[in-house]
């Protein structure tokens, strides 16, 4: 499996903007001032080994879209967050517009920045594509519906000329789609959300935005573990610092890195991303946030190492 | 885990020792809210015999500090040791409640009036 990061942002599309741009280019230039960087592959030797990710690019600002390649001829895809307007213009420079494909795709809930890029989501527009939506989210199919409607879109959906089907899913069961086995799970969020288990060729992928797991009982982290046991890959909400998750912001829906690493740790599982940024971290902090978070797992190690990364709009992990 | 209460003055300081973990955290948090209702004025948490703290445990501190808040007493930590320093500041709990480098800064903060017999300790 290859998982493709589309949109990794959490509540609201975060562009970076003039400001920060220019900040980056003059913190560059004065870190390469007095280095041979007089050709386009020194510079980028010079950004790829003497700058962080942080200081040499970005993390991103669209909001969650995550495509899971099973193999197969299909797409899979989690969530319609803003990202997914980018995967599908990928996915049309691929194909081409007149070879129509089948995208498959999984909604963890229907808050507006997990499916506010479907009204951009150009395969929907071409006719030949067929369009499988899945949740087991119980208002999944009025919400995408209705926001492709006046006034807020002045596309209607019923004029969208793909072929567009809604199917829900019920939590704990197991379905095949796109090739690979989902799984749903109930996560802790206001008005619900599901996380998804993807199983395909002995490899599995979590995707869990969107829920806070409660440390402290004990039956629920072990419930959440279970869930995860032996994932290659957790997709992990870890919006909010842990001590904000349990003061200020309890009971918001989002957990942290801590529990990510916790429950994966629990869990066994090989890599834990880093996942739903919190929009006014920037760069430089979701950096300093990721090398605290190793930090943590190796402090907390008890069994394999978990590796871990901080998502990034345009990462690619294969497993 | 072990914990140990100590009167000092207006304020109680805990003495936990060990590991607090899943498996721990909610003896360590009884201790803590046990201790907070004798307190008269403030609660102060001897965390130097602490190897490990997780985020169970960080919990438990949470419950005592908002319960400490109702009650309109202070509560703080000391003494961490190393690593448990890194865990709250990774955690930021570092900026949840104070944290104080030794125990006596702590009971000079919270309750000056106990420092003499703190010394003479």
């Amino acid at each position: 499996m290859q998982v493709t990061f589309w949109g990794t942002r959490g509540s609201l599309p975060s562009p970076l903007n003039a400001r920060t741009v220019r900040s980056k280019l003059v913190n560059a230039l004065v870190k390469g001032s007095g280095k041979n960087l007089d050709t386009p592959e020194k510079a980028e030797a010079f950004c790829e080994q003497e700058l962080s990710f942080a200081e040499a690019g970005t993390f991103g600002g669209n909001t969650s879209c995550v495509q899971v390649d099973t193999g197969g001829p299909d797409y899979l895809i989690c969530d319609l967050g803003s990202g997914a307007r980018e995967f599908s213009l990928s996915a049309l420079g691929k194909h081409g517009p007149a070879k129509p494909q089948t995208y498959h795709i999984l909604v963890s809930h229907v808050h507006w920045d997990h499916i506010m890029g479907f009204p951009f989501f150009v395969p929907a527009f071409i006719p030949g594509n067929k369009i499988k939506i899945y949740s087991c989210h119980a208002k999944f199919e009025q919400a995408i519906r209705g926001q492709s409607h006046e006034p807020c879109f002045p596309v209607e959906f019923t004029s969208l000329a793909s072929s567009i089907e809604f199917i829900t899913l019920q939590p704990e069961t197991e379905y095949e789609i796109a090739g690979a086995k989902v799984t749903g799970k109930l996560q802790l969020h206001g008005n619900d959300s599901y996380g998804y288990r993807i199983e395909k060729d002995g490899k599995t992928v979590v995707y869990t935005t969107d829920a806070e797991y409660k440390t402290g009982d004990r039956g629920a982290m072990e419930r959440a573990a279970a869930f995860f046991h032996d994932a290659d890959l957790i997709i992990f909400d870890a919006m909010y610092s842990f001590a904000e998750s349990i003061s200020v912001k309890e009971d918001w829906g989002h957990s942290s890195n801590i529990l990510g690493v916790e429950i994966s740790q629990m869990a066994k599982a090989k890599k834990l991303v880093l996942f739903h940024h919190e929009p006014v971290n920037n760069d430089d902090r979701i950096q300093s946030i990721l090398g605290e978070t190793i930090r943590f797992e190796e402090i907390t190690r008890t069994g394999d190492p978990l590796a871990i990364v901080a998502a990034y709009d345009g990462l690619k992990i294969d497993l | 885990m072990s914990c140990s209460e100590t009167n000092l003055g207006n304020a109680v300081v805990i003495k936990a020792s060990g590991r607090i973990d899943l498996t721990t955290a909610e003896s360590f948090k009884d201790s803590i809210l046990a201790a907070l209702a004798a307190a008269k004025t403030s609660l102060i948490i001897d965390l130097s015999g602490v190897e490990y703290i997780s985020s169970a445990g960080l919990r438990s501190l949470m419950t005592g500090f908002k319960a400490s808040k109702g009650q309109n007493k202070t509560f703080a930590v000391a003494a961490l040791q190393p690593l448990v320093l890194e865990i709250f500041t990774i955690s930021r709990f570092n900026l949840v409640f104070p944290v104080f480098e030794t125990l006596r800064k702590a009971v000079e903060s919270l309750d000056p009036d106990a420092l003499p017999a703190f010394d003479a300790s």
